[in-house]
């Protein structure tokens, strides 16, 4: 089993990078809104650091914007075009290849992120590297949370449905996800309503911050990877 | 053990009965066609053999496991070919054929498999840039790639010109020769006569008729209408077994020339079988 989905995984990463224009054009929105909101005064920010506060939050943004946003559009378009009733005929499990498609995503974040990052350390950004791992943690959780929600919806709707669902979801995200700015006061409830919110707010404390995550952070985008990539296994159909 | 144990076989689509008690038995090594009109029941009872749907009722065993729980172990054993697959996929034929290779134990290589289907010149190409029939093909290849014991297809040759049907026909009797098992759903009497040792009309998810091609729905007992020129007359005699006529006109020495002896085709028996449904 371990060979079948190291060969999903690597076949996952074969076709993201035919359609690399794609992977490229899809940061657009996240390094605006980085050089936009973290280096202009055009939004208002609950703090005078504002490249603490936008570049964490750009880096939620990416991630979302990959293992939510394209993952669902993707396999949306894979199901309706038959590749996936292909590989259900196969013997790739149905499990298997949800772990494959969350897998490559993981590592194309890994990319994004680290050029993101980049981008904002040479505008002045300085990260504590030392938070590195909770950090990285957070992260494939929410990865894992977004990239199940979006193979659930790519399973039950229509492609061209599941296209507007998952633009719709990322600009809603976008605007109250406290990336451009602080994000509506909702306490812990807010964590588990917004996990944008509460990966960029995790982020902000460990890299921008230098302190730890709070629990209720932890408990929220663990119960998103669970609920989705449970409800995703169940519903998920080839074809 | 049979490669295919089925009884009362039953699927309900919202209320409605689309496999209602269906009993079949496929041989090991054996081609079992599958006949019947659209609506029939056929893909039904095939992607549930598959372990692609579950059952309302009855006994399945295939390859001695329950479809519906077997693992993946037996999965490697047993070979797809959907009911068309439209993949316009941004891979080519040799990386599609050789990414699925990879998920059976003992895969026949990618040029082997695809010298099989006769798409060699195509394996460079993208599949979206194939034709319909051309897919087929790659469909048939992921399908037979990992050596299967049992190969379903499901009306595997359309969108096929006549002579990738033949080619195709000679690749199914290559794999039965080989010891594969075969259970085809096909449109096509003539593909159904000319491939399968066995075969079963399914009408209004029932199996109606079941036999060889040659004995199907009382096919041999309808006996031949044999008919000759007798001067300027047309004679013509349905019979239950032609040999004494035939051996007299013979004796008599009649004018042959135009003499027909004609028994009901395959699709005439289907057709009846399938019309005494409806």
């Amino acid at each position: 089993m371990r060979t079948v989905i190291a060969r999903q995984i690597r076949m996952e990463l074969v076709l993201t990078a035919r359609r690399g224009e794609a992977v490229v054009l899809a940061m657009g929105v996240p390094l605006l809104v980085l050089l936009g909101a973290g280096l202009t005064h055009a939004t208002n920010l609950p703090t005078d650091d504002r490249l603490g506060f936008v570049v964490p939050g750009v880096l939620a943004l990416t991630v979302m914007s990959t293992a939510f946003t394209g993952q669902a559009i993707t396999t949306g378009y894979e199901r309706s075009y038959g590749v996936l009733k292909r590989l259900g005929a196969s013997p790739l499990t149905r499990p298997g290849l949800l772990l494959a498609k969350t897998a490559a995503v993981l590592v194309q974040i890994v990319f994004q992120v680290l050029f993101l990052g980049l981008v904002g350390v040479v505008v002045g950004w300085r990260p504590e590297l030392s938070h590195l791992l909770p950090a990285a943690g957070v992260t494939v959780l929410a990865a894992a949370g977004y990239s199940g929600l979006a193979l659930l919806l790519a399973s039950v709707l229509k492609p061209e449905t599941t296209t507007g669902a998952a633009t719709l979801i990322y600009v809603l995200m976008l605007s109250v996800g406290g990336i451009m700015f602080a994000a509506p006061d909702l306490g812990t409830a807010g964590w588990f309503l917004l996990p944008l919110a509460a990966h960029a707010e995790a982020l902000r404390d460990t890299l921008s911050g230098g302190g730890s995550i709070p629990l209720s952070i932890w408990l929220a985008l663990g119960a998103w990877a669970v609920v989705w990539l449970t409800a995703a296994a169940r519903k998920f159909r080839w074809e | 053990m049979e490669a295919i144990e089925v009884t009362g076989l039953r699927k309900t689509y919202q209320g409605r009965e689309a496999v209602a008690g269906i009993d079949l038995v496929v041989a090991r090594g054996e081609i079992f066609a599958l006949l019947g009109p659209n609506g029939a029941g056929k893909t039904t009872t095939v992607e549930i053999l598959e372990g692609h749907r579950r059952r309302n009722g009855g006994d399945v065993r295939v390859l001695g496991e329950d479809p519906g729980t077997a693992g993946r172990s037996w999965r490697s054993r047993i070979g797809i070919v959907l009911q068309d697959a439209d993949d316009a996929a941004d891979l080519t034929v040799t990386e599609m054929v050789r990414h699925v290779a990879g998920f059976y134990p003992e895969p026949r290589t990618a040029d082997e498999v695809i010298e099989l289907v006769g798409l060699t010149a195509k394996k460079t190409s993208k599949i979206r840039t194939l034709s319909g029939g051309q897919r087929r093909r790659v469909d048939v290849a992921l399908g037979i790639v990992g050596r299967p014991e049992l190969l379903f297809l499901d009306e595997p040759t359309t969108g096929f010109d006549p002579e990738a049907r033949r080619q195709f026909w000679d690749l199914i009797r290559t794999l039965a020769g080989d010891g594969t098992t075969i259970l085809l759903t096909t449109h096509y009497l003539d593909e159904a006569e000319a491939l399968a040792d066995r075969l079963a009309v399914l009408a209004g998810g029932q199996i109606v008729a079941e036999g060889t091609p040659a004995t199907l729905g009382g096919r041999a007992a309808a006996g031949a209408k044999v008919s000759w020129q007798e001067g300027d007359r047309t004679r013509t005699e349905q019979l239950a077994d032609p040999t004494e006529l035939l051996r007299k006109l013979v004796a008599d020495g009649a004018d042959l020339r135009t003499l027909t002896v004609t028994r009901p085709t395959l699709e005439d028996t289907y057709l009846t079988l399938i019309g005494a449904r409806k």
